[in-house]
């Protein structure tokens, strides 16, 4: 028994951003749908809009019979009114309440002993037993998330929905945390949307994803559709395609582009004539590395550069390339240390044109985003000035 | 020691303190919230008996309300009777000029509530009434009680808008201040040394309790 979500709203902030998006969802009991965009590209807009918090100007929000908000008849149901559940960022947790009042707080017209019972229940399935009579502050971070989304499930709401659900929490934590939200998420039986723009969080917790920037909605579809096909450059920075050039094609012969960069050559499939702005993307357990070439390869490219640095990620060395563009590469730590390599050093990055995802360039969007990589949403490779590998 | 005036002043003071907390509380929760461009105008509104002299909001009040204005014409045909010389006048113009030191630390105290536990309470299905009592009041009670205590003792030691809006009436209008003033005026110095310790014990000792107060802010 799936409703549909019919979203279509327009939020225009008087001296800011326009927030502007449409989409139809079922709603599937069992789906988590991930909002993930950069900070301020206004997807808690967009949730604080579902929520009630945020009233759009124009546009309507329906969620199967009932309108939410349908702002021509000047209908917009106050929060209390909507049955959603809302995980706030930094959890918003009653400072004065203990953990048992603040899950209940919802609580407010059911009788008595429905009240312990879903109480009883939720302090199981959050393994929130014995905390019951803690205040907020005598938790840990993941604790206080636990009673958070608890709370925010407690009405059994129609939608549930996290805004940042990880992002108030340290790195280690969040690691661990990120597997068991997705179980908690799934066993909750509850549509849910998560806001993040932490692409992982996306990965790890999305059946589908919904890509936003600059307050608009630039591509949704099931998470594997959406980071496997990105369909813009800006989508593709989004979902963390390693390396995003963006150059003209200068020929094509045999369906294969030729386009020049930094004093080199790139061949890929040509999505369109001579002349066509594109945007290449190459991910860097795509780029082989090496000192020389002996004898023939399939490969078509193979760019001269030298080595820029390298940082650790796990068994592997992520080795950024300059080759008159920045590229970055993903190799074994083993095959970095028989190659060794230091930064200055000449050096051959090898692609085959297959592994290249070519993106015409449409009517602009993301272009600004192709000057400023931000390390955090788009092109991994960090700036070389700042610390290296800070975008993991 | 003049009773009757002890009596009337907790009298004007306990009413002062009701009528501000049901009008002011909600004053200062809006000021707290809003984004309205024109809340400033209502904040300096509030704020105006920190600056002026009571004469000179007892004169403006005299003028708006007397036998000639119409809502002094309205209160006859409707309650009978003036608003100025009256005790419900006095209280009226008490309420006016007390409304600074309720609703100043009311409002100080709801704007360090996190906006966002009353959005939170708003989405667990809490109407906003529901959510200001359970949410709001609990964690801004210094700041409300300050204010309450404020407005009680300032009501206490008024001098000049009594005078000018309730005359000296004893019994009706003339409160310890007056009754000082009095005292004074008869050269009956013991008599005002005894009212006058009682405002000073009192002063210092709601004083005391108002910093208490605001040293026992909510740990969060």
């Amino acid at each position: 028994m799936s409703r549909l979500l019919d979203v279509d709203m327009t939020l225009e902030y008087r001296h800011g951003p326009t927030i502007e998006c449409a989409w139809t969802d079922a709603l599937d009991e069992r789906d988590v749908t991930v909002l993930l965009g950069p900070s301020g590209s206004g997807k808690t807009t967009i949730l604080r809009c579902l929520a009630g918090l945020d009233r759009p100007q124009r546009g309507h929000i329906r969620v199967g019979e009932r309108v939410w908000l349908d702002a021509q008849r000047g209908i917009c149901l106050t929060p209390e009114r909507r049955d959603v559940g809302l995980l706030f960022q930094d959890y918003a947790l009653f400072p004065h309440m203990s953990v048992e009042r603040n899950i209940t707080f919802g609580g407010g017209r059911l009788e008595r002993g429905a009240v312990a019972q879903r109480l009883r229940e939720l302090l199981r399935v959050f393994r929130l037993e014995g905390l019951e009579k803690r205040l907020p502050r005598q938790l840990s971070g993941g604790e206080q998330q636990r009673v958070a989304l608890a709370r925010a499930v407690f009405r059994r709401p129609e939608v549930l929905l996290l805004d940042e659900p990880l992002s108030a929490l340290d790195a280690a934590t969040r690691e661990d945390l990120r597997n068991e939200l997705r179980g908690l998420i799934r066993s909750l039986d509850i549509p849910t949307y998560v806001v993040t723009h932490d692409r992982l969080d996306a990965l790890a917790l999305g059946d589908r994803t919904i890509l936003v920037a600059d307050g608009r909605i630039i591509q949704r579809g099931t998470t594997r559709e959406v980071f496997g096909n990105p369909g813009t450059p800006t989508a593709a920075r989004l979902v963390g395609v390693d390396t995003v050039l963006i150059g003209r094609i200068a020929a094509v012969a045999d369906g294969l582009a030729t386009v020049r960069i930094g004093g080199q050559e790139l061949k890929a499939e040509a999505p369109g004539g001579v002349g066509t702005e594109v945007a290449l993307c190459i991910r860097a357990e795509d780029v082989m590395v090496a000192r020389t070439v002996d004898g023939d390869m399939s490969a078509m490219n193979r760019w001269r550069g030298v080595v820029d640095y390298d940082t650790i990620e796990g068994p592997f060395v992520r080795v950024v390339l300059n080759c008159g563009f920045r590229v970055s590469a993903l190799v074994t730590r083993d095959a970095w240390q028989r190659l060794s390599l230091e930064p200055g050093d000449p050096v051959l990055a090898i692609v085959k044109a297959a592994s290249i995802r070519v993106l015409p360039r449409g009517s602009g969007t993301g272009d600004q985003g192709s000057r400023t990589p931000s390390p955090d949403l788009g092109s991994r490779i960090p700036d070389p000035g700042s610390s290296a590998g800070a975008g993991r | 020691m003049d009773w009757t005036a002890v009596a009337l002043t907790i009298e004007l003071a306990a009413w002062t303190t009701a009528v501000l907390a049901a009008c002011g509380l909600p004053l200062a929760y809006w000021l707290a919230t809003t984004r309205r461009a024109w809340r400033p105008l209502v904040d300096a509104a509030v704020a105006v008996p920190l600056l002026l002299p009571p004469t000179v909001l007892g004169f403006y009040f005299l003028m708006s309300t007397g036998p000639e204005s119409v809502v002094g014409r309205a209160y006859e045909r409707l309650v009978g009777g003036t608003i100025p010389f009256s005790f419900s006048g006095v209280l009226a113009a008490s309420v006016l000029y007390n409304l600074p030191f309720a609703v100043r630390p009311f409002a100080a105290g709801f704007a360090a509530v996190d906006a966002r536990l009353v959005e939170a309470a708003r989405c667990l299905g809490a109407s906003p009434l529901r959510a200001f009592i359970r949410v709001v009041l609990p964690l801004s009670w210094p700041g409300v009680l300050t204010g309450l205590v404020l407005a009680f003792a300032h009501t206490v030691g008024e001098f000049g808008v009594v005078l000018m809006v309730g005359g000296n009436i004893p019994g009706v209008t003339r409160t310890i201040a007056l009754a000082i003033y009095d005292d004074v005026q008869a050269l009956d110095y013991a008599g005002a040394n005894e009212a006058s310790l009682l405002l000073l014990v009192f002063a210092v000792a709601v004083l005391t309790v108002t910093y208490g107060l605001q040293r026992r802010v909510v740990p969060l």
